[in-house]
């Protein structure tokens, strides 16, 4: 069992953070002077326009940008040093399902790679499809399972090595706001769970709100935070939540935020 | 039963021009005799001698038809007159040329991937390599492989059937190794992957379905590479010496056997590659 007591400790830690793009037509401030902490256990949204850098910093968590200033840190060690200890899983905005492998096949993939036993394979693959209530579709093909599905196979891929940290970039934005809504549930659900620190990328206010403890609101050229929300709302939140008054002036508030980052333009 | 209808109309079609075309090319030579003896033929006496002459223009279906079977099944397969025989060295010559050429196409495909350096300095080779007629160049290279040594016939032959196939491998090969996007790129480099391994997880079996679209095409080069091959030698065996002997002979009926014996290996070798194909791709889960 994980102990929960840890709950609230630092895990992501930005000071400063900035990365410049060097392009044809001059830099490009992808971020400027980010400062964030992101603690255990947090579900945190980012939100903003395209090229607010929101999944630029994403990837620098990821180590698949690199900073140009200031520091960032994942459990106290670099984004690198980070990748090397497992600490985190990455769903994208496509489910990136490798066609020629099962479902199964597709979710061993990371174990695979990481050298983890057969056996302890067989026994994580259960797991986690059973987590993402995919059990008994082990043994299909991407093609024969619908988006939402394939999206959920590749969450259960990004859970099956037990890191600590879920970043999910835009991963529900191809689907349809039905399916999208029956995920967001289910995400929720799997986070109390696992208790997991997520760090989750949309650019739709409402799922940032119902998703996060806390939701930073970021705004373009140059990349960088205008506001950060911590949300009152409840830990267990049902779909109705989003008709309630709370929910309603936090969303109200993001999108102030939102608009304030546009007037700077 | 829908697709029945279409193939045999055209087969039809074919048929009745070539029959057409028999007729009038080898009237020439019946109008010749029957001028040289002095005596008159109606059209109604021409057609009949058209259809079975030793050394005809063209010859018709039928005749080709039997001297081909005549060839397959009227001689022990080990005779030099047996087309089974000849085309079995040619099969071999192909078999030989095609392998060859898909090493040589995967290895540069991988090296050119790997290493910027070598699409910028190999690939204008490759394609210029392309560009010379192998006519020219299959003298060379038997005479080349002579002086150097390699008395077997077989060397040289595979060398040019691999100098035809080894291209379409490279090219779809290439694309197919490059087919991954930056995402899936990216999820590997998540998990901490190392080169080997996004090679061997992700791009080879990426490239697979290029692979083997380029497989057809190689097959074909690399059979008439061989008989390109056994044109010049002087060869007195393979499917491309038996046309060479009825060209220069003047049996128009072996060259013509041999030609269809070459185009059915051709269909056959296809046929093949196309099954394992389909083999392939049902065990990687494409739908039917």
């Amino acid at each position: 069992m994980k102990d929960t007591s840890h709950t609230g400790q630092p895990v992501i830690e930005a000071r400063g953070l900035n990365l410049t793009f060097q392009t044809g037509d001059g830099p490009v401030h992808a971020l400027k002077d980010v400062d964030l902490t992101i603690n255990k256990g947090d579900f945190v949204s980012f939100i903003g326009p395209s090229g607010c850098g929101k999944t630029t910093f994403l990837r620098c968590i990821a180590a698949l940008e690199h900073p140009t200033g200031g520091t960032l840190t994942v459990n106290g060690l670099s984004p690198d040093e980070a990748r090397k200890t497992r600490a985190y899983g990455y769903v994208f905005q496509a489910a990136g399902l490798y066609p020629w492998r099962t479902i199964a096949g597709n979710v061993k993939l990371p174990l695979e790679i990481m050298g983890f036993s057969k056996a302890d394979q067989e026994d994580r693959v259960r797991k986690v499809l059973e987590l993402v209530e995919l059990s008994g579709f082990g043994g299909k093909f991407p093609w024969q399972l619908s988006g939402g599905m394939q999206q959920r196979a590749s969450i259960a891929r990004a859970l099956a090595f037990d890191a600590d940290i879920l970043l999910m970039d835009e991963p529900f934005g191809a689907l349809d706001e039905i399916v999208r809504d029956r995920l967001n549930e289910e995400l929720l659900k799997l986070w109390a769970r696992t208790s997991k620190t997520i760090g989750f990328v949309t650019h739709s206010i409402p799922e940032a709100v119902y998703l996060s403890t806390k939701i930073v609101v970021m705004s373009p050229r140059p990349g960088r935070i205008t506001d950060v929300i911590d949300s009152p709302l409840p830990k267990d939140r049902p779909l109705e939540i989003r008709d309630s008054p709370e929910f309603i002036e936090i969303a109200h508030r993001v999108r102030e935020g939102l608009r304030a980052g546009h007037l700077d333009d | 039963m829908g697709k029945i209808a279409p193939v045999l109309t055209v087969l039809c079609a074919i048929f009745t021009l070539w029959y057409l075309a028999a007729v009038w090319m080898n009237a020439t030579w019946v109008y010749d005799q029957a001028a040289r003896s002095g005596t008159t033929v109606t059209l109604a006496e021409v057609i009949p001698q058209t259809m079975a002459q030793d050394r005809p223009l063209l010859p018709p279906p039928h005749q080709v038809a039997q001297v081909l079977w005549d060839g397959v099944t009227g001689q022990a397969v080990t005779s030099k007159r047996s087309l089974v025989y000849h085309g079995y060295v040619t099969l071999r010559g192909t078999m030989m040329g095609f392998v060859l050429g898909i090493v040589l196409g995967v290895a540069l495909a991988m090296a050119i991937v790997r290493f910027r350096v070598m699409e910028v300095s190999v690939m204008p080779w490759a394609i210029i390599s392309q560009t010379i007629p192998i006519v020219a160049l299959a003298p060379m290279i038997l005479t080349v492989s002579n002086q150097i040594g390699i008395d077997n016939r077989e060397v040289p032959k595979a060398i040019i059937a691999a100098y035809l196939s080894f291209f379409p491998v490279l090219v779809s090969m290439i694309k197919g190794l490059r087919s991954p996007d930056q995402m899936q790129l990216d999820l590997l480099s998540t998990y901490g992957a190392s080169e080997p391994q996004t090679f061997f997880k992700l791009r080879l079996p990426a490239s697979l379905p290029y692979f083997f679209a380029s497989l057809k095409v190689a097959v074909a080069a690399a059979l008439v590479g061989t008989i390109i091959g056994e044109l010049p030698t002087g060869a007195v065996e393979g499917l491309g010496a038996r046309m060479l002997i009825g060209s220069q002979f003047g049996e128009p009926l072996i060259m013509w056997a041999a030609l269809f014996a070459a185009a059915i290996l051709a269909g056959g070798l296809i046929l093949i590659v196309g099954w394992i194909e389909r083999l392939a791709r049902a065990r990687m889960g494409v739908p039917a």
